[in-house]
């Protein structure tokens, strides 16, 4: 059938890595010895990077909006932290694995929840969710130690081979490599079929139901997967700092991770992480001007953002990237640049 | 345990007049208006500057904090506000959340980060004893103001040409344009009136509830929960809402005190599951 066989090539027309994509992840790695000294605030952008990920996944690509990724983070926090307290499992990676499967069940269980209702109802009940689950921890405190936080988690070497050293550089080696290896997963997903049909659901789900996509398995789908991501991001940051608070749950969390995605831009993945780049950065150099009111800025750039509109600073960025894609090209020219070309077989 | 019902009763009512103008600026525009708190607070700061500064009696000190809010939210409202309701949902709560932590620092930067508190008259401090129940004078006061509101309000929505306006406009935006009203200049009026019950209600809750910079985030739950719980076609329904938010709250801080806040939330989400429209809204179909 030439039309199906049209189609996979668009597809995977699609999928091909952009050298700019490979310059940016080749960036990414090369500042493990570019920054020395800046591994503790790297770690961090990197797993705020991740988490805007898993929000982008159900923000940008299924449209649900979301107040609550931070239940998910912070119960893979928790868990993650509480096996290698009480020796359960010590070993990094397959406590980091489970964290993202807990994280995940909850979010197919809380999935359900989320499919009811309009856009408001879906905020509320995902805040409630995560705030519900800041309350138990706080009342089980002998278990997760309350508003004083997890402390004496003890992480063993990564594989059995790699500690985590007082300067972060293996933390930040690990974190990294985990959000490269999330983002190849997550961008194989949104470029299959699969994250096609999310597409379609995103832009009309009556009119996606007519032709034949099951809206509701779709959604159930790509939250309990996007829940997975945003627990493995809490995972990392428990595991990193051998230690986990009940802020993890906090509202604040769930706001902050918005404003990354918006600084970032929604719906093509690296939204996430040039957005936590920039935001790590801003909040960064804020806070060493005015240390107690870096929150005033943060919401009038959040202010700012919005009343400039948020198109027309993804239309800037759009210039920017088709500028340097152009550049990209024209520096190494590729055999059957069909970018773009509609599949009708000719 | 009719202390408890009592205080329950207090605290809702209270909820009902912080909340009730954004049930309807979110009925009536359908805009998701996260910093309604901020205003509560401004009208809460608004009072202990006014009595504790300048000795203004608490009495004169309450209209003060409601007019003050009142043309902050107006001026709000054509300056900022009016630029966002045509925004997707996501863009309204990235704004006023963005208007939320701005409120906060600037408190913050003002006012100092320490919980204030308003000065009350003696004649209103101290409890009566009722039938063996304990009821707080305050409480009473803010039971006996709130009611009173209440019942103004419903007035206004059912009675005057105004509240027939207001009610055309939330039940059909583009059939009230079509008749002639103009749905700008009501929301916008609505909006000023209850940005200013906010303000009086933080004013009046600024004892029972906490006045520092970080009350618009600690009670954006809780009037979102009034919200949308409650429905946004009627005032009865918020009204219902709350007041079963505060009696639910007390009665759960009081018996299972650890639980915290855990069995508000569990309410809601079941009744959001039960009838995603709220619990009291007309099934009208849209």
């Amino acid at each position: 059938m030439p039309l199906a066989d049209d189609v996979s090539a668009y597809l995977k027309q699609r999928a091909r890595w952009s050298p700019l994509e490979i310059a940016f992840w080749i960036f990414a790695f090369a500042t493990i010895w570019l920054f020395p000294g800046k591994y503790l605030i790297m770690k961090d952008t990197a797993i705020l990077a991740l988490f805007a990920l898993s929000l982008d996944l159900i923000l940008g690509y299924a449209g649900i909006l979301s107040l609550g990724q931070a239940a998910f983070f912070g119960i893979a926090g928790y868990f993650s932290g509480l096996i290698a307290k009480y020796g359960i499992i010590n070993e990094p990676v397959i406590a980091l694995i489970l964290g993202g499967l807990v994280a995940a069940a909850l979010g197919f269980v809380t999935s359900f929840l989320v499919l009811r209702g309009s856009d408001l109802t879906r905020l509320m009940v995902t805040l409630g969710v995560s705030l519900m689950l800041g309350e138990v921890a706080n009342r089980y405190s002998d278990l997760t130690g309350g508003a004083d936080g997890l402390q004496g988690v003890t992480v063993e070497p990564i594989l059995g081979l790699f500690r985590f050293d007082l300067y972060g550089h293996n933390g930040y080696v690990y974190c990294l490599i985990v959000m490269f290896v999330c983002f190849v997963i997550a961008r194989r997903i949104v470029y299959s079929p699969f994250g096609l049909s999310l597409r379609a659901v995103k832009g009309n789900s009556l009119r996606a139901a007519a032709i034949g996509i099951p809206v509701k398995w779709r959604l159930v789908a790509i939250y309990t997967i996007s829940a997975g991501f945003a627990g493995i991001a809490g995972a990392l940051l428990t595991q990193t700092t051998a230690f986990c608070s009940l802020d993890v749950f906090s509202l604040d969390r769930s706001a902050d991770l918005l404003l990354v995605l918006i600084i970032g831009g929604t719906g093509y993945l690296y939204g996430g992480l040039i957005g936590a780049v920039i935001y790590r950065f801003l909040q960064d150099w804020i806070s060493t001007l005015t240390p107690q009111y870096w929150q005033f800025w943060i919401g009038l750039v959040l202010v700012v953002i919005v009343l400039v509109g948020r198109d027309r600073i993804g239309a800037g960025n759009e210039a920017v990237r088709n500028t340097i894609y152009r550049l990209c090209t024209r520096l190494m020219p590729r055999p059957a640049a069909l970018r773009g070309a509609a599949p009708d077989g000719t | 345990m009719l202390t408890i019902l009592f205080d329950g009763i207090a605290y809702g009512m209270l909820l009902f007049v912080l909340a009730c103008g954004l049930s309807v600026t979110l009925g009536l525009m359908n805009f998701i208006n996260l910093a309604h708190g901020a205003f509560a607070m401004a009208g809460g700061y608004c009072t202990v500057i006014v009595v504790n500064r300048f000795g203004v009696p608490f009495a004169l000190g309450l209209p003060i904090a409601f007019l003050v809010t009142a043309l902050i939210g107006g001026l709000f409202e054509r300056t900022l506000y009016v630029h966002v309701y045509a925004k997707p949902h996501l863009d309204q709560v990235l704004f006023t959340i963005g208007l939320v932590f701005m409120s906060v620092a600037a408190t913050d930067y003002v006012m100092g980060s320490s919980q204030q508190f308003v000065q009350i008259p003696e004649a209103l401090q101290g409890q009566f004893n009722v039938f063996g129940i304990g009821m707080g004078k305050y409480r009473l006061l803010i039971i006996v103001v709130c009611g009173l509101l209440t019942v103004a309000l419903q007035l206004i929505l059912t009675k005057t040409r105004f509240g027939s306006r207001l009610r055309a406009a939330v039940d059909d935006q583009r059939v009230a344009r079509g008749l002639g009203i103009n749905v700008g200049a009501v929301f916008a009026v609505t909006f000023a009136f209850g940005s200013g019950l906010a303000g009086l209600g933080g004013a009046l809750g600024a004892e029972i509830l906490g006045l520092d910079p970080t009350f618009p985030l600690k009670y954006m739950i809780y009037f979102l929960i009034v919200v949308t719980v409650g429905g946004t076609s009627s005032i009865t329904g918020p009204f219902l809402a709350s007041i079963l938010l505060g009696i639910g709250d007390v009665a759960g801080k009081y018996y299972v005190p650890k639980l915290g806040a855990f069995v508000i939330y569990a309410i809601m989400i079941a009744v959001l599951l039960w009838r995603p429209q709220g619990l009291f809204a007309r099934s009208a179909a849209r």
